[in-house]
């Protein structure tokens, strides 16, 4: 088995980089709107917030759990890059561990609790879901930065964690666009028409920063033949966001059919941005120090869990596809039965 | 306090603490709901129902703080234990990766439908949502545990150039004392569950509930925790032997038991002193540790003066911290046992949980949690006593710590500390707010299902 597909030090770590890029990818984009839904919380009535938590109230457990399924699989499957990575980004990951624990209960004290209490625990809702945001987006600038700490890479970083949040409060909007109507509906149009701005601002941003910090990477775009390949990336993407855009000024978008659209696309964008990311940093897993293949496991312990992954994958996937049909539809308030 | 090993010690037993404090409780009370909404599905009885929707709600709380305070652990090993990762992560990896994958996404997924899904789903696959809940708790206990088992443990590996390789996966989920530990987990929680029933439903009584739900889960709770902690105590003496085997050094700690001799007591009291190497004050029943341990009054038991090397390095455990933790554990354990069948004895006799005389069951709410004290203080005997290795034999703690500055690890540790203390004042308050909540509900205010298709009326949303 293990040598069916070539030399097992090769294909393996390959197989978990792509498990792990998967995760990540699934985390951004379900948790993204998680938590772009909790930034956006602070700006509505009370009986609207209610129906927005409502409208995330049974997923975000699940969805959390691929941000630990993505870590999971750094530690087990590159266990030197999951210490230089997370020594590295010591303070942000604290700060981001605070924001999902308040995010997080805030759920459960919330709907238990009445009068200023109930007060607290939105802010705490809100403010939770915002430094998670922030200090994902400044992880994410710091690690394309090298995990160097000065102050232009900060400054980047800044932009990357103002951007990320624009980015989740537009893809939260989205979701808002095809789990609500009425006004808040309508709101939700607007936040995506502004989200969307940020998200591809940090788009932008991120590739032109790329590039520059990096000539292995210059190198890597903008040779021939590379180039030809990896021109539909920017094209479709740009296309992608000029589709959303055009939609979302569709004024029937609300009780049209095509409610889900927004959604799709803003998680297209955020796939294309990442399959960007994925190329421009392969092989190495901490940027520029080291790669995959020097800092994978033992074989057969990877053999192991890949093994159970290609068993388990679908079934989670499965189940999860469920937990969404079940909950389909227009949200409403949510009740323990 | 500027030692990074230290602080990350503290770090690492304060976020552990604060994360098992809710496993211990979701574990059984996700089999205690599934049994709530099977008695009704059998028999119709509107307060099984009752039951069912309040403790759903301790539940969600409880699952909520769990998985948040999860997610802080699953990043803890990088960010302050490389070394760990580094070492053995070729044999925790695999273990770590199959809770998640098995367990975590399980629970997490069903729970989203066993929470707020009954109006939308048959009521058998709602019940069987709440079984996979159970479940997926459960199975994530297990994977922890082996992993947890095999560091006190360890079996099935080779060391090649500084690094643990797996030999025999069987012997690494099956080491020497994972069915101990298990079991013992296992029971814990159900104990624990056991009297925060008692302690909550007590509660309710006292402040004048009159809706009859809080007698009967009075009631499940003491025959629950009646029934388990017998079993509780046969299966921490099994535990016990079975350290012995493998960690003389954690039961002579234990014990607090200097010198390797036949006819050792048993130590009630003492103070554990290093420097002299003796017990001051101590308070002992003769040949009773010889008897406990091997089954033979003039048994010989392995002391502490064994584990000192020849240059006077110390090799075994700090002695008070263990030998103090384990006997809160077993001091409760026996309290748990006087009290649960005191209580059931009364409901036998009286009838009802109403007879229950007030002062027994301001007891009973005393005792609400008195199975986290037991289980942290289980914790604290398992853990401390293993020291100076994160990995028996195989790995030593500092060689296991990150090398991230101090004044962080401070900065961290405060700011974790700040928000559990909170959190925890805020968990305990809701809970009790909810028990009065529910002890002055109307009885009509509860819409009940229709049993044949479950479909239920809108509760009002809490
Ligand atoms: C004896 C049981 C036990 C022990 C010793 C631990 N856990 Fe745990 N953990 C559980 C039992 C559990 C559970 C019952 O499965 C939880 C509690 C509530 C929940 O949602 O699941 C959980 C949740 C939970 C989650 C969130 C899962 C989710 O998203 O649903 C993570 C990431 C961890 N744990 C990680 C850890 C780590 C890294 C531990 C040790 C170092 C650890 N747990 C010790
Ligand atoms: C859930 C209940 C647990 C509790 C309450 C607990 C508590 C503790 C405590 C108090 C220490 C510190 C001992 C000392 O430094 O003197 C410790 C150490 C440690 N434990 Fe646990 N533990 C638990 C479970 C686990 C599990 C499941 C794992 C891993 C799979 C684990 C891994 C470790 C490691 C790596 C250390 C070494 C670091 C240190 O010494 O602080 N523990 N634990
Ligand atoms: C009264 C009799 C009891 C005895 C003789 C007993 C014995 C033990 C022993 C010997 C250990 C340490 C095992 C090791 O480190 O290898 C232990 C650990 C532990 N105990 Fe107990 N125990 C008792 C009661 C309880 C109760 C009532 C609870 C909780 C409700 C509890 C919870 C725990 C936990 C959580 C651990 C740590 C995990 C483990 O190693 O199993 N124990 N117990």
């Amino acid at each position: 088995m293990m040598t069916m597909f070539g030399d097992p030090e090769v294909w393996l770590p390959l197989a978990f980089a792509a498990l792990m890029g998967f995760s990540i990818l699934i985390y951004v984009i379900l948790d993204g709107f998680d938590l772009g839904v909790g930034v956006l919380s602070a700006f509505v009535e009370p009986a609207e917030r209610d129906r927005m938590i409502a409208s995330i109230g049974p997923f975000w457990d699940a969805n959390e759990t691929w941000l630990v399924m993505a870590i999971g699989i750094l530690l087990v499957a590159f266990p030197t890059a999951h210490g230089a990575i997370l020594t590295a980004l010591y303070i942000p990951v604290a700060v981001m561990l605070i924001g999902l624990i308040l995010r997080g209960v805030a759920f459960e004290f919330r709907a238990k609790t009445t009068g200023r209490a109930h007060n607290a625990w939105n802010a705490a809702f809100f403010s939770g879901s915002l430094l998670s945001s922030l200090s994902q987006g400044w992880m994410l600038g710091i690690y394309v930065m090298g995990l160097e700490h000065t102050a232009e890479t900060m400054a980047f970083a800044a932009l990357t964690a103002f951007c990320l949040t624009g980015g989740y409060a537009f893809i939260g909007a989205c979701w808002l666009i095809l789990k609500t109507e009425g006004a808040l509906q309508d709101k939700a149009v607007d936040w995506a028409k502004g989200g969307l701005r940020l998200a591809v601002a940090g788009l932008l941003a991120i590739s032109v920063a790329t590039p520059l910090v990096s000539p292995r990477l210059l190198d890597k775009w903008f040779s021939f033949p590379e180039f030809l390949f990896l021109a539909p990336l920017p094209i479709v993407s740009a296309g992608v966001a000029g589709a959303i855009w055009l939609i979302l000024r569709d004024p029937d978008l609300a009780t049209g059919r095509l409610a889900w659209t927004p959604f799709a696309g803003a998680a297209a964008l955020f796939a294309l941005g990442f399959m960007g990311m994925a190329y421009s940093f392969y092989p190495y897993v901490v940027p520029e120090q080291i790669t995959i293949y020097d800092a994978a496991s033992a074989p057969e312990s990877l053999l192991i869990i890949f093994v159970g992954a290609v068993i388990v994958m679908p079934v989670i996937m499965a189940y999860t596809a469920l937990a969404y049909y079940i909950f389909r539809g227009k949200a409403r308030a949510l009740s323990y039965e | 306090m500027d030692d990074p090993l230290l602080l990350s010690r503290i770090q690492f037993a304060a976020n552990i603490s604060f994360h098992i404090l809710f496993p211990t409780i979701t574990i059984a009370l996700g089999w205690m709901l599934l049994f709530f909404k099977l008695r009704f599905n059998r028999t119709g009885d509107e307060r099984w129902m009752e039951a069912y929707r309040f403790w759903v709600k301790i539940f969600a709380l409880s699952f909520g703080l769990g998985v948040v305070s999860g997610i802080t652990m699953s990043f803890q090993f990088g960010t302050n234990w490389p070394g760990f990762m580094e070492t053995v992560g070729n044999i925790a990896g695999p273990l770590l990766a199959y809770e998640i994958m098995t367990a975590f996404f399980l629970e997490a997924a069903f729970l989203g439908i066993m929470l707020f899904g009954a109006s939308r789903v048959p009521n058998w696959v709602h019940t069987l949502a709440t079984f996979l809940v159970a479940f997926g708790t459960t199975l994530s206990a297990f994977w922890i545990l082996v992993l947890n088992s095999w560091m006190h443990t360890p079996a099935g590996f080779e060391m090649i150039d500084g690094q643990a390789h797996a030999t025999d996966w069987l012997a690494i989920i099956f080491n020497p004392s994972m069915p101990y530990r298990l079991v013992h987990v296992l029971l814990a929680s159900g104990l624990t569950v056991a009297f925060l029933l008692m302690g909550v439903s007590a509660f309710r009584l006292l402040v004048g509930d009159r809706s009859g739900g809080a007698g009967l889960t009075l009631k499940v709770g003491a025959w629950l925790g009646a029934m388990l902690i017998p079993v509780q105590i046969f299966a921490g003496d099994m535990h016990g032997l079975n350290t012995l085997e493998h960690q003389p050094q954690k039961v002579a700690a234990m014990e607090g038991n200097w010198e390797t001799r036949g006819a050792v007591p048993l130590v009630l009291f003492a103070l554990p002193n290093e420097e002299l190497r003796q017990n001051d004050f101590e308070v002992a029943i003769p040949y009773g540790a010889s008897l406990i341990l091997k089954h033979d009054p003039q048994g010989v038991v392995p002391g502490l003066n064994d584990f000192v090397a020849e240059d006077g390095t110390v090799m075994h455990p700090p002695v008070a911290p263990v030998f103090w933790s384990f006997r809160v554990m077993v001091g409760t354990g026996f309290l748990m046992l006087l009290v649960s069948w005191a209580v059931v004895w009364t409901l036998w006799r009286k009838g009802g949980a109403q007879a229950l005389n007030p002062w027994v069951l301001r007891g009973l709410v005393a005792m609400t949690f008195s199975g986290w004290v037991a289980t942290l203080a289980g914790w604290y005997t398992t853990e401390i006593g293993r020291q100076p290795w994160v990995v028996q034999g195989v790995l030593a703690t500092e060689d296991a710590v990150a090398d991230v500055p101090a004044p962080m690890v401070a900065g961290s540790l405060t700011a974790y500390l700040a928000v559990y203390v909170f959190l925890l004042t805020a968990y305990i308050t809701v809970m009790f707010g909810l028990a009065r909540k529910a002890a002055k509900a109307d009885r009509g205010a509860f819409d009940l299902p229709d049993r044949r298709s479950g479909r239920a009326a809108l509760a009002p949303a809490e």
